[in-house]
């Protein structure tokens, strides 16, 4: 009897992470139909770990704002920023040698300002919502906009090409046969689930989510548990902004727009409530997976950028009346 | 003294000095072509803003009316040419309606399985952007295409008046549909049942269920009109610029909340008004052209934007928190 419970239990626990995998494994099974001489091949499922993180790195920034019920709409924004300091940075600093060169005291330099970008929109957005009381949705819109628009008064526009080889490296090199970028993001990941489900923060955060007058009263600091929150969101994207620019040797201000709504979609679909309280790692990096697999199905099949966009936002309302179906009782 | 506490006298206030300040900086603003340009451009953002009042007003948030807008113009002016028709009313009530059914699908989608509204929109607005571009067509239909009747409307002036080297410029007569859309939802919020429902689900959704509000009809009826206002906006768009381009209003929704915001409207809902938001539209409208105006660079109108929303949420939040306390 007590055992039974128990299996009972896990299994509610792990609903949602259950259907992701069974979703995943659909989607496997179908593309595989589809086209097995293209889809199955090595190359395909590489050239996904390399692309994966930079969307797996916003998706759980997003993940976390939600947990408090938050949203943050300024993640790519801050993710092509950081791009664009360290790269204007390295254009700086390039002496005889060249960009390619630069020395690894000038690549952590760079690293620093990118994180540091993070770290400050993050707080930016923080303190805009915890002290000014500015909707999560409306702050991060508008200070998304400046975040963007500073990048566009650094660049001018056109894209800042040409970054230090050792910084390419954490965008397209390789650890023990794996995509750096990917081990990057497998770590990263272990770490933010870690802090979610062992740390005072995760479980203030969550505890806030669900409930926060309750929280209030049970006397936690909740003004500053979100601004840490937001910080955290900031320095994640700003991660994503460095993959990315290692990958494509670039940075500008109009890259990876679409992220935004499958980072939201990603977000969604791995399990997080929107309203706040609940979300895993776990979760996020499925539901990421599974997208990359149906987004480089759909190419292989030819499908247009343009109707992979349609698919996704159709995607996203199917998985919300999906969710209302299953909590209808409650 | 009522008159000086209401926030539309505020804005009207900051609006007059933004005026002098930039008149001083550049006495070009005050030529009569440079006003009549300005109200020109309050139009299109104008009529948008009045249909993101009403969302914004009942507590919700709406991102999809530009896609809306777009699709509305894009199909409509393909089907007007695949038909051979050369009209105006016609074609304006079919991108109204268009633009209402993609409504209804916001509404659907934030009444019956209580989602919030930015998620939906996000979510409709990439569909229908996709849609639009991945099915539809990407290429624009320029003005030897365009369909002359639109056109036409859409030059109409009230006055018009010739400079002293013969050429003639003009206050667009579209500015009068945007004044009489913009007196229909005055009437409508202050007036009306429905109206005033939106007013009540913006305030608090329990009491004004509690109160004997229908929420399904208000919740349907806000998000249907701000899909109707956007279709209609964006088929004059294009025949005010003589151009249908299936790229068009990438980003305007910022601009339009910004104005909203501006002009006094909670963003906790609930409060509003179509006067303040006019104000709103106008300033927005005004710092954008300006800048042009004062030779600031156009990168850097993004950050200014952005900024404005920042600055303008910030003083609503403090003002509401105030208020409640």
């Amino acid at each position: 009897m007590k055992t039974q419970m128990n299996i009972r239990s896990l299994i509610n626990r792990d609903n949602n992470i259950v259907q992701l995998l069974v979703m995943t494994v659909l989607i496997f099974a179908v593309m595989t139909a589809l086209s097995p001489d293209k889809f199955l091949r090595y190359y395909n499922f590489e050239s996904i770990t390399y692309i994966f993180p930079e969307l797996g790195l916003l998706s759980i920034a997003m993940m976390i704002a939600m947990l408090t019920g938050g949203i943050d709409l300024s993640v790519v924004g801050v993710a092509n920023l950081s791009g664009i300091l360290a790269g204007v940075l390295f254009h700086k600093m390039a002496g005889a040698a060249g960009i390619a060169d630069a020395g690894i005291l000038t690549v952590l330099l760079g690293g620093v300002i990118a994180l540091g970008t993070g770290l400050v929109a993050g707080t930016v957005n923080g303190l805009l919502i915890t002290r000014l009381g500015i909707t999560p949705i409306l702050a991060t819109l508008g200070t998304g906009q400046v975040f963007t628009g500073l990048a566009i008064v650094l660049t001018g526009g056109p894209a800042i090409v040409g970054f230090p080889t050792a910084w390419a490296f954490l965008g397209n090199g390789k650890i023990l046969g794996l995509a750096t970028p990917f081990v990057l993001f497998a770590v990263i990941a272990a770490l933010i689930a870690f802090v979610l489900s062992r740390t005072a923060l995760g479980i203030n955060l969550m505890l806030i989510g669900t409930n926060p007058k309750a929280a209030l009263f049970a006397g936690l600091k909740r003004e500053r548990m979100v601004l840490y929150s937001y910080m955290l969101t900031g320095v994640l994207a700003s991660v994503a902004g460095i993959v990315l620019s290692g990958r494509t040797n670039a940075a500008k201000s109009d890259y990876g727009t679409s992220y935004l709504l499958q980072a939201v979609l990603i977000a969604v679909l791995g399990g997080t409530n929107p309203a706040g309280g609940r979300g895993t790692v776990l979760g996020i990096t499925i539901a990421v997976a599974a997208l990359m697999l149906l987004s480089s199905g759909f190419q292989i099949l030819r499908f247009s950028n343009h109707l992979i966009d349609f698919i996704w936002g159709a995607f996203l309302l199917l998985v919300i009346a999906i969710n209302a179906y299953k909590n209808r009782t409650r | 003294m009522a008159l000086l506490r209401r926030s539309e006298t505020v804005i009207a206030g900051i609006l007059l000095l933004a005026m002098v300040l930039i008149g001083t900086i550049n006495p070009a603003f005050w030529q009569l072509d440079n006003l009549f340009s300005l109200m020109r451009s309050n139009v299109i953002i104008g009529i948008m803003a009045m249909g993101v009042l009403l969302v914004l007003i009942s507590g919700g948030i709406d991102v999809s009316f530009p896609a809306f807008a777009v699709a509305a113009m894009y199909l409509t002016i393909k089907g007007m040419l695949a038909l051979g028709y050369n009209g105006v009313v016609l074609p304006l009530l079919a991108a109204t309606l268009m633009g209402l059914a993609f409504g209804a699908v916001n509404g659907f989608f934030v009444y019956k399985f209580r989602m919030i509204p930015l998620i939906v929109t996000l979510g409709t607005s990439a569909m229908v952007r996709g849609f639009l571009l991945g099915v539809v067509g990407t290429s624009m239909i320029n003005i030897n295409k365009m369909p002359t009747a639109l056109i036409d409307f859409a030059r109409t002036d009230v006055v018009s008046v010739t400079k002293a080297d013969g050429t003639t410029y003009g206050l667009t007569a579209m500015v009068l549909i945007y004044l009489g859309l913009a007196l229909a939802m005055h009437l409508v919020l202050r007036y009306t049942m429905i109206g005033r429902s939106a007013y009540a689900l913006g305030g608090d959704p329990e009491a004004a269920r509690r109160a004997g509000f229908d929420l399904r009809k208000t919740i349907f009826f806000i998000y249907c009109v701000a899909g109707a206002l956007a279709g209609f906006a964006g088929l004059l768009h294009s025949g005010m610029i003589w151009l249908a381009n299936p790229r068009d209003f990438v980003g305007l929704e910022l601009d339009v909340i910004a104005a909203v915001v501006l002009g006094g409207a909670s963003i906790f809902g609930g409060r509003g008004s179509v006067l303040g938001t006019m104000l709103g539209v106008f300033m927005l409208v005004m710092v954008k052209n300006s800048l042009i105006i004062m030779r600031v660079d156009t990168t850097w109108q993004l950050v200014v934007v952005g900024l404005i929303v920042i600055a303008a949420t910030a003083l609503s939040a403090w003002r509401d928190r105030r208020r409640a306390a």
